[in-house]
């Protein structure tokens, strides 16, 4: 395959997602303009200006007409996706870093990071259909985990709000009363900061990246540990293919020790593994450094990769790919 | 939708003949033929149609044309997509000029790399011929064990008594005095050797490594990084005996580098191997063998 290069960003890529049509990506970047490109071919659409930081993730409502982005200029932000004006903007008193919408897109989960004297917290805020009557009070506020919350996301039927950060603990919260219902077990868990956290396709299981070099696949509901992948580089980003059983993990080492060693050593692949069998079945090269960011399409057919690098690479896989027997 | 890409390659098949007491008239015989047969498209799309027919000399002719089918991809027609897709550019996009080649495609193609072949394990290649493993036998004599010093048992790099030897101190400059002067009593055909190259000969570092590299050196490229030390060898001994085998490494990744040195104690013997290897398919790669060059420094 020849993957199509979108070099939109002139900082290392943070975050990457497709929206539910799966015709368009969003790149979130440390400079500070989070950018919209057609899937299929690469072209930019526009860009989202108004942060004043980096960017660290965004999230799509489910009829791509609205955007949230988190950033660490202490904001999180709607955005008109048509238009790229804004909508309101979340004001914090720390970088906010992941954010996600609920299903339906009523509610959205904002994590900040510890600041100052501040610890990292869980907001959960109210978005509303117009964006005139929108609010920034918060419904609920979680604290509690040390250190950052690199991702929250919603779990089935947005009862619960799973979260993963520097302590390595997975924890599911109760998204009603902000009560800690379950915790990772501290045997089979991550020894090190978990980086990442995608939810699979139908919701039932999700994946977790760590930079212990290890990824796990999580029941959603029970939280036990379905599988381990393990790798030889710290993971920063993780996909799953809605398609196939297959898994991606991206990483390479810190972007701090790059420029000391040759590109082959640092390990800058997209490795492939069989989500049932833990086997790896593939690497896709490019990336000059780590890979940040790593999205799948919806329809399974392709994948991008976002990289310390300011790249995004953009795959569409070759038909034999989707024969591949181990 | 599907296409027929027809790339006809229409084998005949060994026409059984008719009796010519049952050949008539050549008018309808059709009847006598089997059904027309249509295999798959299997998994990878390959379609066998299987016809028989008369030619004209009155026999049957089995005709297999195998086609592949493929599926082009189907346009997505989500009307929400294609409305996006008339969207006006905003933001930075719209002062976008069509010179700032913001997308690009590669022009690297990049595939999925398996970490091994598909299916098997790689394996070494066989033998080409049954000359070559004759000569491999012939070689056998020239296999001392430098470790444990047996001769035509095993090489010094397979010596099950290796762990229990002694370490060699200075692992560069040791081997290449034996290596040498079993080049010279070995080869028994009266080589010279020159006296700086003879066993116990007073030595000096650089310039005699280099000689030694460079004796009978013969330089593979286009290695797989699978490769290894054992595997050249079990690929290059079969010309003949074996002096020395190198494959490159990085030294921070650990991984080959592609590319690796072997000597060989008879010039010909290099020779063969350069002209049977050079080209050959080893692991999915296609093997470059030559002379090596001397080092120009």
């Amino acid at each position: 395959m020849r993957p199509i290069l979108m070099k939109g960003h002139e900082r290392p890529l943070t975050f990457l997602k497709y929206n539910r049509d799966g015709d368009l990506l969003f790149s979130c970047a440390k400079d500070h303009t989070p950018t919209v490109w057609f899937a299929d071919n690469g072209e930019r659409l526009g860009t989202y200006r108004g942060h004043n930081g980096a960017v660290w993730s965004c999230d799509v409502s489910r009829d791509s007409t609205r955007l949230i982005t988190g950033s660490a200029d202490q904001t999180a932000k709607l955005w008109n996706v048509q238009t790229g004006t804004q909508l309101f903007t979340f004001n914090f008193d720390s970088p906010a870093r992941s954010v996600d919408f609920a299903i339906g897109d009523k509610l959205a989960v904002i994590t900040t990071d510890p600041f100052m004297e501040l610890t990292s917290a869980i907001h959960v805020k109210r978005i509303t259909r117009d964006a005139t009557e929108q609010t920034g009070e918060s419904v609920l506020v979680i604290k509690g985990p040390q250190g950052r919350i690199n991702r929250a996301i919603w779990g089935p039927l947005n009862s619960t709000i799973i979260s993963a950060g520097e302590d390595a603990v997975i924890r599911i919260w109760d998204s009603e009363t902000g009560k800690l219902l379950r915790e990772a077990d501290k045997e089979s868990g991550h020894k090190k900061p978990i980086t990442s956290l995608a939810k699979s396709a139908d919701g039932s299981h999700f994946l977790t990246g760590s930079l212990d070099k290890s990824a796990k696949l999580w029941d959603v509901r029970t939280l036990t540990l379905i599988k381990t992948y393990v790798t030889e580089r710290p993971v920063n980003a993780v996909a799953l293919s809605p398609l196939l059983d297959h898994v991606v993990l991206g990483g390479g080492q810190d972007a701090s020790a790059v420029t000391t060693t040759d590109h082959r050593a640092g390990k800058f692949e997209a490795k492939f593994y069989d989500k049932i069998l833990q086997e790896e079945i593939g690497g896709v090269k490019g990336h000059f450094g780590p890979i940040n960011a790593l999205a799948f399409n919806p329809d399974g057919k392709s994948f991008s990769s976002g990289g310390e690098d300011g790249y995004v690479r953009l795959h569409h896989f070759d038909p034999d790919y989707f024969n591949i027997k181990i | 939708m599907a296409i027929d890409q027809t790339d006809p390659n229409p084998n005949q098949s060994k026409p059984s003949k008719l009796r010519w007491g049952e050949l008539e008239e050549d008018d309808d015989l059709d009847f006598l033929l089997p059904p027309k047969e249509v295999i798959g498209p299997d998994e990878n799309g390959i379609k066998k149609v299987i016809e028989y027919k008369f030619n004209e000399e009155g026999n049957k002719v089995k005709i297999t044309t195998t086609t592949r089918v493929r599926k082009l991809a189907k346009a997505r027609l989500n009307k929400r997509a294609l409305e996006r897709r008339n969207w006006e550019k905003f933001g930075d996009a719209v002062r976008e000029d069509v010179g700032s080649r913001l997308t690009m495609v590669s022009t690297e193609e990049i595939l999925l790399e398996r970490p091994r072949a598909p299916g098997t394990k790689p394996e070494e290649i066989k033998v080409a011929g049954d000359s070559l493993a004759q000569l491999s036998k012939g070689g056998a004599v020239l296999m001392v064990c430098r470790t444990c010093g047996k001769k035509g048992d095993h090489w010094t790099s397979k010596c099950p008594y290796k762990d229990l030897a002694a370490p060699v101190e200075t692992f560069v400059d040791k081997p290449a005095a034996s290596e040498t002067s079993m080049a010279a009593s070995g080869a028994g055909k009266g080589a010279y050797v020159p006296p700086s190259m003879r066993a116990g000969a007073e030595r000096t570092g650089g310039s005699d490594m280099r000689r030694r590299n460079d004796e009978n050196s013969v330089r593979v490229t286009n290695l797989s990084e699978d490769t290894r030390e054992p595997d050249l060898m079990e690929l290059f001994r079969t010309f003949g005996p074996v002096t020395r085998v190198y494959v490159a490494m990085d030294q921070k990744t650990g991984t080959s580098r592609g590319f690796g040195f072997v000597n060989f104690v008879n010039r010909e013997d290099a020779q063969r191997a350069i002209n049977k290897l050079n080209g050959y398919g080893y692991d999915n790669l296609i093997l470059r063998v030559e002379w090596a060059t001397p080092r120009s420094n």
